[in-house]
């Protein structure tokens, strides 16, 4: 159809069509108070030099990530991309091509998903990953309804140190699907007694680590409490970064991992696209939602990749599919996947640690700022202060003097009274210089 | 091959004393192609006649197995987790796919017997 706007003619037609007289008729159900009856008030249009500067002038009052020094994470992390990631992600060959519905001849893309899930499999310490989901939190909804499906149970248990929006979610995906959700409270202490929580009502367990609040959490005993009551561990992180130090989830008994694979490769894209990891144990990958590339030989003998698994509505399984996730984050997951090529093995464990020893230097900087506690007993690159104020106003008074300090807890659990907790994050992009400045600002702002 | 007796949605089944096998015809394998994958029931499962037993996934789409008669899932052809194959090489043999206790012997007198889904093949 082509755009035209609405001539009287057309006007009358519609109307007609409706059979009502003229325009008043059609809104006279609405109380008067709710119309407007005069012109809007909007300036006359302007030319495209114009309005160019009108948004840069906008744009401006932005503090972006990288102008300032940056302390913001709580599930989306600034790191440092090599430029080379984004070059190649920008190969038209990767960049145009969308989810491959006759997958044998996109070669280049099922190879690519084959070290994805590779490298996701490895991290996670799991037997078998799928090809991205969206992000970390949908993912996670996506592993308690596969914990449904195993177990034949409904109902999951959230900890209180799982990421609050991925919570949402989780609630949300449960709402639509009746199943149930028993939620522990926002738990700031990382003392919260799962385990005797436990029974054998619960599909799953859902425990973050690091958790939300930046606390480091054993699995383990957790682990063995679900399998004593039939349950399944599902282990939730939102820095990937973190599995280049720590013990990975599977290695502590997890039975799904997911997380979010923004902090590599990936930039913070203002809230996504991200892509979602998710791994599980061999004898569950029936039940995986999504998809997985595999390797196979073609009729030559040479190595091949495939789809394989297709679990989802649009190919084998049709009605009959695991989720109805129906594409992937395929380029963040190549920027992934080109990334940790890049970092190999030790090139992760060596950013890692340069993390955590940021975080570490930070938090002993502000350990001695009066009047601030440092909550967390340990901590990857994230941990969790106590303010003598309330935070969010804190982190507006120090943006203002050109630090983004991090997030408030109470803009991500805005009933919960914990409006003088402040969540911060450090990178390798952090600098001594930046601590410096965030402890001064800090000081000055208090 | 005596005893055997069929439904419309090509799933066969053979007494053996109080318990009948249930798998799917040579037909149904032939149409559906090379099967990749059994999804069998659990051992206990009560399946009513007409009510979903298992699905099979071949390279082509996932087929629904429906119970040809009402009974309980005693046992399950644990093989074809390795070899779904199996079902494609000897659907009547190898291939089958779980033992159910029948419930209610009668229903197996309105399914077909192999003349008779002989016939109703030829219909197709």
């Amino acid at each position: 159809m082509r755009y035209h706007p609405l001539s009287d003619v057309d006007r009358k037609a519609m109307l007609a069509t409706i059979g009502v007289q003229d325009s008043a008729a059609l809104y006279a159900p609405a109380p008067a108070s709710t119309l407007i009856d005069a012109p809007l008030d909007l300036p006359r249009h302007k030319s495209e030099i114009e309005v160019e500067r009108a948004l840069r002038k906008l744009a401006a009052r932005n503090v972006a990530a990288g102008s300032v020094p940056f302390f913001i994470g709580a599930g989306a992390y600034r790191h440092h991309v090599p430029a080379t990631v984004d070059h190649l992600i920008q190969r038209s060959e990767f960049l145009t091509s969308y989810t491959p519905y006759q997958p044998e001849i996109s070669q280049g893309t099922l190879q690519t998903l084959f070290e994805f899930q590779t490298q996701v499999a490895l991290l996670t310490g799991m037997e078998v990953a799928n090809a991205s989901m969206y992000d970390g939190s949908t993912g996670t909804a996506e592993a308690v309804l596969m914990a449904h499906r195993l177990t034949g149970r409904r109902k999951a248990l959230l900890s209180g140190g799982l990421h609050p929006q991925y919570a949402e979610v989780v609630r949300t995906i449960s709402r639509l699907a009746e199943d149930s959700v028993a939620d522990m409270p926002p738990d700031v202490d990382c003392v919260e007694d799962l385990i005797a929580r436990i029974d054998d009502t619960l599909s799953c367990v859902v425990v973050q680590t690091p958790d939300f609040f930046g606390h480091l959490r054993d699995l383990t005993p957790i682990a063995d409490a679900c399998h004593r009551h039939g349950a399944l561990l599902v282990a939730v992180f939102t820095e990937a970064v973190s599995l280049g130090l720590l013990t990975p989830p599977g290695a502590m008994g997890a039975d799904i991992v997911v997380g979010e694979g923004q902090s590599i490769g990936n930039t913070l894209n203002f809230g996504g696209p991200y892509v979602g990891l998710f791994a599980t144990r061999q004898e569950f990958v029936r039940q995986m939602p999504g998809r997985v590339a595999g390797e196979s030989v073609d009729a030559d003998g040479r190595r091949a990749f495939v789809l394989t698994l297709s679990t989802r509505e649009q190919h084998i399984r049709r009605d009959k599919a695991t989720s109805n996730i129906c594409t992937n984050s395929g380029l963040c997951a190549l920027a992934f996947t080109i990334h940790l090529t890049l970092l190999g093995e030790a090139g992760l464990t060596r950013l890692a640690r340069l993390n955590h020893a940021n975080a570490v230097a930070l938090a002993d900087m502000l350990a001695q700022a009066p009047g601030i506690e440092v909550l967390n007993q340990s901590f990857f690159n994230e941990f969790t202060l106590r303010l003598p104020c309330d935070a969010a106003a804190l982190v507006e008074r120090m943006a203002a003097k050109g630090v983004l300090a991090g997030v408030p807890v109470s803009r991500l659990l805005p009933d919960a009274g914990l409006d003088d907790l402040l969540v911060v994050a450090s990178t390798e992009t952090n600098t001594p210089q930046d601590r410096a400045a965030f402890v001064s600002a800090l000081k000055e702002s208090l | 091959m005596t005893g055997l007796r069929f439904t419309k949605d090509h799933e066969y089944l053979r007494i053996e004393g109080d318990t009948a096998v249930v798998g799917i015809t040579d037909f149904a394998q032939q149409q559906l192609g090379d099967i990749v994958f059994v999804d069998l029931p659990k051992v206990g499962k009560k399946v009513t006649k007409g009510s979903e037993l298992a699905v099979i996934e071949s390279v082509k789409a996932a087929s629904e197995v429906y119970a040809p008669v009402t009974g309980e899932v005693i046992e399950v052809n644990a093989e074809l987790g390795e070899k779904p194959a199996l079902v494609n090489e000897s659907p009547l043999d190898g291939g089958w796919l779980v033992k159910l206790r029948v419930a209610t012997p009668d229903e197996t007198a309105s399914l077909m017997d192999e003349d008779g889904y002989a016939s109703f093949l030829k219909t197709l």
